[in-house]
C-alpha cells in the first residue's frame, strides 16, 4: 500500500503541474494561428501566414513563460525595445498585379534582404548602443548576418520620411543578404507548435522557396500596461508571405488555375495547434461582389456565395464576411482531423479578371549615367488607374487637390550624392524646389563614417502623370578590404521608400471581428507605402593581386628619391677638397679633425698632408677610440638600466 | 575644401564654365605679374653678383636672360596651368598665395610675405616648409654666389663695391660670415603670427556652430595628413594606401610626411646662398610627396625653375624630362579614361602612369638641385682662375 501511495504521489504532482500549466496559459498568455490565401490576377496565389503571441503586462522579471519565446522577451528587456520589425526578404513585390493599397501589401511588401528598424525606449545617447547590441543578438537568433548592420556606415536615424515619427528610431537594411531556410528554422522555433502541427505545418521549405516572392517577419511591440508597477506586455506578430504559382493543367489560358493547400504546398492541415487559442483559415476574393445579392442572411443565399456559377470551394466556410470590395470565407480548422484532414481547394468554372486596388502612384527607381566616375539616381513616380486616388486626396488652404508623397532615401558613403543637384520633374517639366517640395532633410554621408540619407515630402497635383526625381552622385574608392568578395558584381544601395501620408489602407469588414487578430490588423488604417528596386552600383576596383607589388614600387621611387638627392648633395669635387684642406692647414687642430673624418666617412683615401704629425694622428686615433669606448659603454648603461627596469 | 584638387582633365563641357571662375584666372595671371616681379629682382642681383666677381666683363659672350619674362610665360602658357584653371581646380589660389609670400620676401615687403605665406599654409599645409627660405631671404638677401667667393675675390682684388648691399654689409663687418637681419626677421615672424592669429580668429567665429578649430584641423590638416581619400589622382599615394595592409597604414603614413621634412636640414645646409631656389626646391618636393597632388602643383614649381634659367642653363637630361613631362601629361588622361569610363584598362594602367611622372619630377628636382650646385662649382673655378690671373 505504501509502495503504491509512493508511486501516486509524483503522479498527483504532475497532473496538478499540468493543470497550472493550462490554467496559466489561459489566464494571459495568448497565441493564434491563421492563413489567408488569396488568389492573385495574375494567376497566382497568395498564401499569408500570421502568427501572432501575446504577453500579458506582469511584474516580475524574469518570468516563466508558457507560450511566448523566451528569447523575444529577454530581447525586449535587455535593449528596452518598444517596437521591432526585422524581415526577410527574396524577390519584389509586384505592385502592380499583387496589389498596393490593401492593408497586406502596405505591411508586407518588404525590400529585398533583410530590414530591420527598431525603436528603443532608452535615452537618447544611449539609442546607438543598444541598436548595436541588437543587430548582433537578432545575428544570433536568425542565423543571418544582421550584425553588419552594427557599424555606423549601414544604418541611419529616420525622423520624418520613414512614417513613424521617433527621435529614438533606427533604421537599416541589407539589400544582399541571401535569405533562406537557416533563418526560417529559427523562425519557426519562436512558434510553440513549430512547424509540427497546426497551420506551420503546410511550410514545406522546397514549395515556400520556390515561390515567385517570400517574406518571413517578425513584428514586435511592447504595450503598456498603464498601471504602476507593472510592466509591460509583448505583442509578437510573425507573418510569412509567399506567393505561388499553382500548377495547372488547364489549357485554357485566360483560365485563373485551380488549386488546393495540398497542391500549392504539397502537405495538408491535420487539426490545429492545441496550444491556439484560434486557428483560422481565411480565402480572400477580390472583385466578386457586384453581381452578388447583398444579404447573405439566408442559408441558400451563402450557399450561393462559396459554390456558384464562377467558381467552387471545395469546403463549406464556416462564416462569410463582406466587405467594401471582397468576399472573405473563413474557416476553423479545429474540426480537421487525420481521418479528414483541412484540405482547401478553389475550383474556377469560368475566366474571371479582376485588378487589385494600386497605391496612387507606382515607384521605380534607376541608375543614368555610365563610367566608373558620376552617376546620378533617379526615381520615377507613375500615376496608376487607382480608383482610391479620390479617397486619399485632400485639398489645400487655396482649394488644389494634392497627393504627399514621402521618399526615404539611404545613400552609403561611397555613393557620394550632391544634393545640390536635386531636380524634380513634374509631367516633364522641370519644377522649382518651392513648387513641389513641402519638406526636406539631408543628412549628409560622412566617408566611412555615417551613410547620408534624404527624407522629402513632395506635394503633387491630382492630375499628375509623371514625377521624376534625379539626383546627381560620385562614386568613392575604397580600401582593397573593404570590397565584398565578388567585387566586381557591384555594390547595392538600399531600397528607397515611398510612402503616402495621407493615404490609408484598411479593410473595412462590416461585421465586428475582435477575436481575430489578423483581421483586426487589417481593420487598422495603415500608412500605404512601397519600396523601389534596390539598384546594383558597380564601382571602380583596384587590382586585388598587387599589394606588394605597389609597396615596393612605391617604397622604390622613394629610395630613390632619397638617395639621389642626398648623393647630389653630399658630392664634393677635388678643388672643394683642397680649399678645405688649405683651409685646415691654416687653421689646423678641430677643422683639419673634421675634414679627416668626413674623408674617412666618405670612403676616399686622403693624402695626408705632410705637415701633419705622428702626434696628431696618434691623437685622432685615440679621440676616435675615446669616442667608441663612450659609445658602447653608453649603451651597455642604457641596457643594464633598462633591463633592471623590467 | 581647398586643398582637394585633384587633377581634373579637359572636357568639353567643362569650357562652358569657363566664364564663371574669373577668380582663378585672375589668381594665374596675378602669379605670372608677381612672378615676373619676383624675376626681376633675382635678374638685377645676378648681374650685379656677376659684376662683383668679374664674372661678366670675362665672358662677354654671356648675356643675362630675362628670367622674369620666361618664368611668367612658363607659368601662363604651361598646359598644367590651363587645365588646372579650366578643370576649377583651387590650385591657381594655392600658387598665388605662395607666390605671394615669395614676392613679399624678394621686394622685402614683410607684412606681405607673412600672409602670403599665412594663407598659403592655411590653404594646403605643406608650403609650412617655405618659412625657412622666406626667414633666409629675409635674413641674408636674395640669392647670391657663395660668399666665400667674394671674399677670395676681394682678398685678390683689394676691389670693393658700392651697390651691393650684400658687400657692403660684408665689406663693414669684415666678417666671413654675413650678418643675420634679426630685426628683419622678427618683423616676419610678428607678421605672421598676426596674420595667422587674424585668420584663425576669423574662421572661430565662422566656424562656431559647426565645432569650431579643432573640427576645422581634423577636417583640412587631418584630411591632408591621414590620406583618408582614395580618389585617384596624378601621384602615388592613393593607390599606395588603397592597396597597403591595414596594420601598416600608421608606419606608412608616418614614414611618408616624415621624408617630406627629411630633406630640409641637408637642402637648407648646401643651399642656404641661394634661398628662392631652395624654396624652387622645397615646392617641387613637396609636390612630388603631397598627399593629394595636382598638376597645378606641378605649373608653380616649373615656372619657379624657369626663374633660375641663368644658372641651370646646363643642366642635364633636360630633352629627356621634357618629353617625360609631354609623354605622361598625354598618356594619363587616356589611361584614365581606359580604367575609368571604358572599364578595358585597370588600375595598373593608370598608377604605372602617376610612378612613371613621380620619377620624372624626381629626377628633375636632383639634376635641378645637381646643376645648381655644378653652377656654384664653375664660378668658384672661374672666379679663382680669374683671381690668379689677375695676381
Amino acid at each position: 500500500m505504501a509502495c503504491l501511495v509512493r508511486s501516486w504521489i509524483p503522479l498527483l504532482f504532475l497532473q496538478s503541474f499540468l493543470v497550472a500549466i493550462a490554467f496559466g496559459s489561459n489566464e494571459g498568455e495568448e497565441f493564434s494561428e491563421e492563413l489567408l490565401l488569396k488568389p492573385l490576377p495574375d494567376r497566382k496565389v497568395l498564401a499569408h501566414f500570421h502568427f501572432e503571441n501575446r504577453a500579458p503586462p506582469s511584474n516580475s522579471h524574469g518570468r516563466n513563460h508558457h507560450l511566448f519565446p523566451k528569447a523575444i522577451s529577454q530581447l525586449v528587456q535587455k535593449f528596452r525595445v518598444k517596437e521591432m520589425e526585422l524581415s526577410f526578404t527574396q524577390g519584389r513585390w509586384n505592385h502592380e498585379h499583387w496589389g498596393g493599397f490593401d492593408p497586406l501589401s502596405s505591411m508586407n511588401a518588404k525590400p529585398v534582404g533583410v530590414e530591420l528598424w527598431a525603436v528603443f525606449d532608452v535615452p537618447q545617447s544611449q539609442v546607438d548602443i543598444s541598436w548595436k547590441n541588437l543587430t548582433h543578438a537578432l545575428s544570433g537568433l536568425f542565423c543571418a548576418s544582421i550584425n553588419f548592420l552594427e557599424s555606423s556606415t549601414s544604418y541611419a536615424a529616420p525622423t520624418w520620411g520613414f512614417g513613424t515619427n521617433s527621435d529614438k528610431l533606427r533604421y537599416g537594411s541589407l539589400p544582399r543578404e541571401a535569405v533562406c531556410t537557416e533563418n526560417l528554422t529559427p523562425w519557426l522555433k519562436l512558434l510553440p507548435c513549430r512547424d509540427k502541427d497546426g497551420i506551420s505545418a503546410l511550410m514545406n521549405r522546397p514549395s515556400v522557396y520556390r515561390g515567385f516572392y517570400h517574406s518571413q517577419r517578425l513584428h514586435l511591440s511592447t504595450v503598456e500596461s498603464g498601471q504602476e508597477g507593472l510592466g509591460s506586455g509583448i505583442v509578437l506578430e510573425q507573418t510569412l508571405t509567399v506567393v505561388i504559382q499553382p500548377e495547372t493543367t488547364s489549357v485554357e489560358t485566360n483560365m485563373q488555375p485551380s488549386w488546393s493547400l495540398s497542391s500549392l504546398f504539397g502537405r495538408k492541415v491535420v487539426g490545429s495547434c492545441v496550444l491556439a487559442k484560434s486557428s483560422n483559415v481565411y480565402l480572400q476574393l477580390e472583385g466578386r461582389l457586384g453581381h452578388e445579392s447583398k444579404n447573405v442572411d439566408t442559408e441558400i443565399e451563402a450557399h450561393k456565395l462559396w459554390m456558384n456559377s464562377d467558381f467552387d470551394l471545395s469546403l463549406k466556410p464556416d462564416r462569410v464576411i463582406r466587405e467594401s470590395s471582397s468576399l472573405l470565407f473563413i474557416f476553423d480548422i479545429d474540426k480537421s482531423s487525420d481521418s479528414e484532414p483541412f484540405d482547401l481547394g478553389l475550383t474556377w468554372k469560368l475566366p474571371s479578371k479582376w485588378s487589385c486596388e494600386q497605391a496612387p502612384l507606382h515607384a521605380s527607381r534607376f541608375l543614368m549615367g555610365s563610367g566608373n566616375e558620376r552617376g546620378a539616381i533617379a526615381i520615377l513616380l507613375k500615376a496608376t488607374e487607382s480608383q482610391e486616388k479620390l479617397s486619399g486626396r485632400n485639398l489645400t488652404t487655396d482649394g488644389r487637390c494634392t497627393i504627399k508623397a514621402n521618399i526615404f532615401q539611404i545613400f552609403p558613403w561611397y555613393i557620394k550624392v550632391y544634393y545640390h543637384t536635386l531636380q524634380i520633374f513634374v509631367d516633364q517639366q522641370q519644377k522649382t524646389d518651392s513648387e513641389v517640395l513641402k519638406k526636406i532633410n539631408v543628412s549628409p554621408s560622412t566617408d566611412k563614417v555615417s551613410s547620408g540619407m534624404l527624407e522629402m515630402m513632395l506635394e503633387l497635383p491630382c492630375e499628375v502623370k509623371s514625377a521624376a526625381i534625379s539626383i546627381e552622385y560620385d562614386k568613392g574608392f575604397l580600401h582593397i578590404d573593404e570590397y565584398p568578395p565578388d567585387a566586381n558584381q557591384g555594390f547595392d544601395i538600399p531600397s528607397a521608400l515611398i510612402s503616402f501620408p495621407s493615404h490609408h489602407a484598411s479593410l473595412d469588414f462590416q461585421e465586428e471581428l475582435s477575436k481575430s487578430p489578423l483581421l483586426s490588423s487589417f481593420k487598422e488604417k495603415s500608412l500605404v507605402r512601397s519600396y523601389t528596386e534596390v539598384l546594383l552600383v558597380p564601382l571602380t576596383t583596384p587590382d586585388f593581386s598587387m599589394p606588394y607589388n605597389v609597396i615596393t614600387i612605391t617604397c622604390t621611387i622613394f629610395a630613390l628619391y632619397f638617395g639621389s638627392l642626398l648623393n647630389v648633395l653630399r658630392r664634393r669635387i677635388g678643388e672643394e677638397e683642397r680649399f678645405l684642406k688649405s683651409q685646415g692647414k691654416k687653421r689646423g687642430g678641430l677643422k683639419q679633425l673634421l675634414s679627416r673624418l668626413t674623408a674617412k666617412i666618405r670612403g676616399r683615401p686622403i693624402e695626408a698632408p705632410s705637415s701633419e704629425s705622428p702626434a696628431a694622428e696618434s691623437s685622432f686615433l685615440s679621440s676616435k677610440l675615446i669616442f667608441k669606448i663612450i659609445l658602447v659603454a653608453g649603451a651597455a648603461a642604457a641596457w643594464q638600466y633598462f633591463s633592471t627596469d623590467k | 575644401m581647398a586643398h582637394h584638387c585633384c587633377s581634373r582633365f579637359l572636357d568639353l563641357s567643362r569650357f562652358r564654365v569657363l566664364k564663371g571662375n574669373q577668380v582663378i584666372s585672375c589668381a594665374d595671371i596675378l602669379s605670372a605679374m608677381l612672378l615676373r616681379g619676383i624675376g626681376q629682382k633675382l635678374q638685377m642681383a645676378y648681374g650685379l653678383n656677376a659684376r662683383l666677381l668679374g664674372f661678366l666683363k670675362s665672358s662677354r659672350d654671356k648675356v643675362i636672360l630675362p628670367c622674369g619674362d620666361i618664368a611668367a610665360l612658363v607659368y601662363l602658357w604651361n598646359p598644367f596651368t590651363i587645365v588646372s584653371c579650366v578643370g576649377l581646380s583651387t590650385s591657381p589660389i594655392e600658387n598665388l598665395a605662395v607666390v605671394l609670400a615669395l614676392f613679399g620676401a624678394v621686394t622685402r615687403r614683410v607684412p606681405l610675405a607673412a600672409f602670403g605665406f599665412v594663407m598659403a599654409t592655411h590653404l594646403s599645409l605643406y608650403p609650412a616648409t617655405l618659412a625657412i627660405p622666406i626667414i633666409i631671404i629675409l635674413g641674408y638677401g636674395l640669392d647670391a654666389p657663395p660668399i666665400k667667393l667674394f671674399l677670395q675675390t676681394r682678398s685678390v682684388e683689394n676691389e670693393k663695391s658700392s651697390t651691393s648691399t650684400v658687400s657692403k654689409q660684408a665689406k663693414s663687418k669684415q666678417t666671413t660670415h654675413l650678418p643675420f637681419l634679426w630685426k628683419t626677421v622678427a618683423h616676419f615672424l610678428f607678421w605672421v603670427l598676426l596674420w595667422s592669429l587674424y585668420v584663425l580668429v576669423l574662421c572661430a567665429l565662422s566656424l562656431n556652430k559647426y565645432g569650431g578649430l579643432e573640427e576645422m584641423f581634423k577636417r583640412t590638416y587631418g584630411f591632408i595628413l591621414s590620406i583618408e581619400d582614395l580618389s585617384p589622382n596624378i601621384g602615388v599615394f592613393w593607390y599606395f594606401f588603397a592597396e597597403v595592409f591595414d596594420f601598416f597604414r600608421n608606419f606608412f603614413l608616418i614614414v611618408f610626411h616624415v621624408n617630406v621634412l627629411f630633406m630640409l636640414l641637408p637642402l637648407v645646409i648646401r643651399l642656404k646662398h641661394r634661398p628662392c631656389f631652395l624654396a624652387f626646391v622645397y615646392l617641387a618636393i613637396s609636390s612630388i610627396l603631397k598627399s593629394y597632388p595636382s598638376v597645378g602643383d606641378s605649373a608653380l614649381y616649373l615656372s619657379l625653375w624657369a626663374l633660375f634659367v641663368n644658372e641651370l642653363i646646363d643642366m642635364k637630361f633636360s630633352f629627356f624630362l621634357f618629353c617625360g613631362y609631354l609623354g605622361i601629361s598625354l598618356l594619363s588622361p587616356v589611361m584614365h579614361n581606359l580604367w575609368i569610363w571604358r572599364g578595358t584598362g585597370n588600375a595598373n594602367f593608370y598608377f604605372g602612369n602617376a610612378i612613371g611622372y613621380a620619377c620624372f619630377q624626381i629626377v628633375f628636382v636632383v639634376e635641378s638641385v645637381s646643376a645648381m650646385l655644378n653652377h656654384d662649382r664653375a664660378l668658384r673655378r672661374s672666379s679663382s682662375n680669374h683671381g690668379e690671373v689677375k695676381s
